[in-house]
């Protein structure tokens, strides 16, 4: 192998790689909230709402599970505009994270939700906490403690997962490697640097949400 | 340009699904292959071993898949092999794979008792008699539910593909809506092939936890 690598192009296209981090970062905050919400609202729905919704809902978490994230980046993006949904490509990207991400989270916050004892539904009720009180309070928030290990892992899946949106052309961390191997034909050393920064971001982005984890449920923590 | 029917787009489909379907099977088995041989790295003596597969399985698994086929189809490239797609892309499906099947397993690995590894080898056991005998068939029942499940992810990761120029289900829909301008059947039927693909072995991944645990949830 006699190749020399060259990574003097870093300090011309810097600004690009660091534009493409921050929209890979934009992307997953929010489509980490947006996908958690909805996975919230799915898996309620799935365990305890009308049976009608339940099936509704179950259908579509079976097709967003058992398809690419690819194809529904493609069907959103290229599909979507003959029902004359249009929208950009960031729009698009987000949107698509987020379904992507509320189907996996439905089906982790479901697990955590149907861990929690039949009984404390009716211990909430006993107690005079509304329907919403009991969900929130009793239902939820140590559902959400009890799977936080695998949300998080999901959220960074996801994260990672991001990186197709670039064939799209929204210009994300791999749009911005791709575009720099076009200008320097430095392609090896420009993905490598690219993927560092994700293993970066991956690592950062668990340690964060392990962060997060310790904050928002401190109460089971400290036992 | 030729007219393109309903029947002509999902035939030209379903002829590059074969490719997904053969990708997957190699990177599956491959994957497989690889991940026995780093989970006995990953659970044995040697140090080194131990630390190398969990940094193998940290870069596998923090990096994006995408990343990881790009590498490898450039990576190769500077050894002066002319890199054809397919290989490219089945390598980096293997070792990607093997980095997810390595940690599935060692989580049932180490589900196996304490008390299994001890008394085996109060019997005299060596290391691999242990394994073969006491170990591997305990885990095995475990493993079989996560394991099929993963294969879901290797059909979907297949997908990622497309974009260095193998041409599979994914690739061969991006051709066919260039040629039809109709993506949303186009892309509609991608997804349906896929689903009908994905969804017997998500399907089966769910009976199967539910029919192995019985017997796992006594002890």
């Amino acid at each position: 192998m006699n190749y020399a690598f060259d990574f003097g192009w870093l300090f011309d296209y810097w600004p690009v790689l660091v534009k493409g981090i921050l929209i890979t970062v934009e992307l997953t905050l929010v489509g980490g909230i947006l996908g958690v919400s909805l996975g919230i609202a799915c898996a309620w729905a799935r365990a305890l709402g009308p049976r009608w919704l339940g099936a509704i809902v179950a259908t579509y978490v079976e097709l967003i599970r058992n398809t690419p994230f690819l194809i529904q980046l493609f069907f959103i993006f290229f599909g979507l505009p003959a029902l004359g949904v249009r929208m950009g490509e960031l729009e698009a990207a987000n949107l698509a994270m987020v379904i992507n991400l509320g189907a996996y989270g439905c089906e982790i916050i479901r697990a955590g939700i149907q861990a929690t004892p039949r009984g404390q539904f009716e211990a909430g009720a006993s107690l005079g906490m509304s329907r919403i009180q009991t969900f929130w309070y009793v239902v939820l928030v140590p559902a959400l403690q009890r799977i936080w290990p695998a949300l998080s892992s999901q959220i960074v899946i996801v994260m990672l997962g991001s990186a197709a949106v670039s064939q799209i052309a929204a210009e994300d961390l791999t749009f911005a490697a791709n575009f720099i191997q076009s200008r320097s034909f430095r392609a090896f050393e420009s993905y490598f640097v690219a993927t560092l920064i994700y293993l970066a971001l991956a690592i950062g982005l668990r340690q964060l949400l392990r962060g997060l984890g310790w904050t928002i449920f401190p109460r089971r923590a400290a036992r | 340009m030729s007219d393109f029917t309903t029947w002509d787009i999902l035939r030209n489909l379903l002829l590059a699904a074969r490719w997904t379907v053969l990708l997957s099977l190699v990177s599956f088995i491959g994957g497989s292959l690889v991940g026995m041989a780093l989970l006995f790295a990953r659970i044995g003596k040697s140090r080194g071993g131990r630390g190398f597969v969990r940094a193998y399985v940290e870069i596998f698994q923090g990096t994006p898949l995408l990343m990881q086929l790009f590498l490898t189809f450039f990576g190769l490239g500077l050894f002066g092999i002319d890199v054809p797609a397919w290989l490219a892309a089945g390598l980096a499906l293997i070792l990607w794979s093997a980095a997810f099947l390595t940690e599935i397993w060692r989580g049932c690995v180490e589900s196996v008792a304490k008390g299994q590894w001890e008394a085996s080898s109060s019997l005299g056991m060596g290391y691999l008699q242990q394994m073969r005998w006491v170990i591997l068939p305990q885990a095995l029942r475990v493993a079989v539910p996560p394991t099929v499940g993963f294969s879901v992810q290797v059909v979907k990761g297949t997908a990622l593909t497309s974009i260095i120029g193998f041409v599979e289900l994914s690739k061969a829909g991006t051709m066919v809506t260039n040629a039809t301008f109709e993506p949303f059947t186009v892309y509609g039927f991608v997804a349906l092939i896929y689903f009908c693909l994905c969804w017997p072995l998500s399907k089966s991944s769910q009976i199967l936890e539910r029919k192995l645990n019985v017997a796992h949830r006594n002890h």
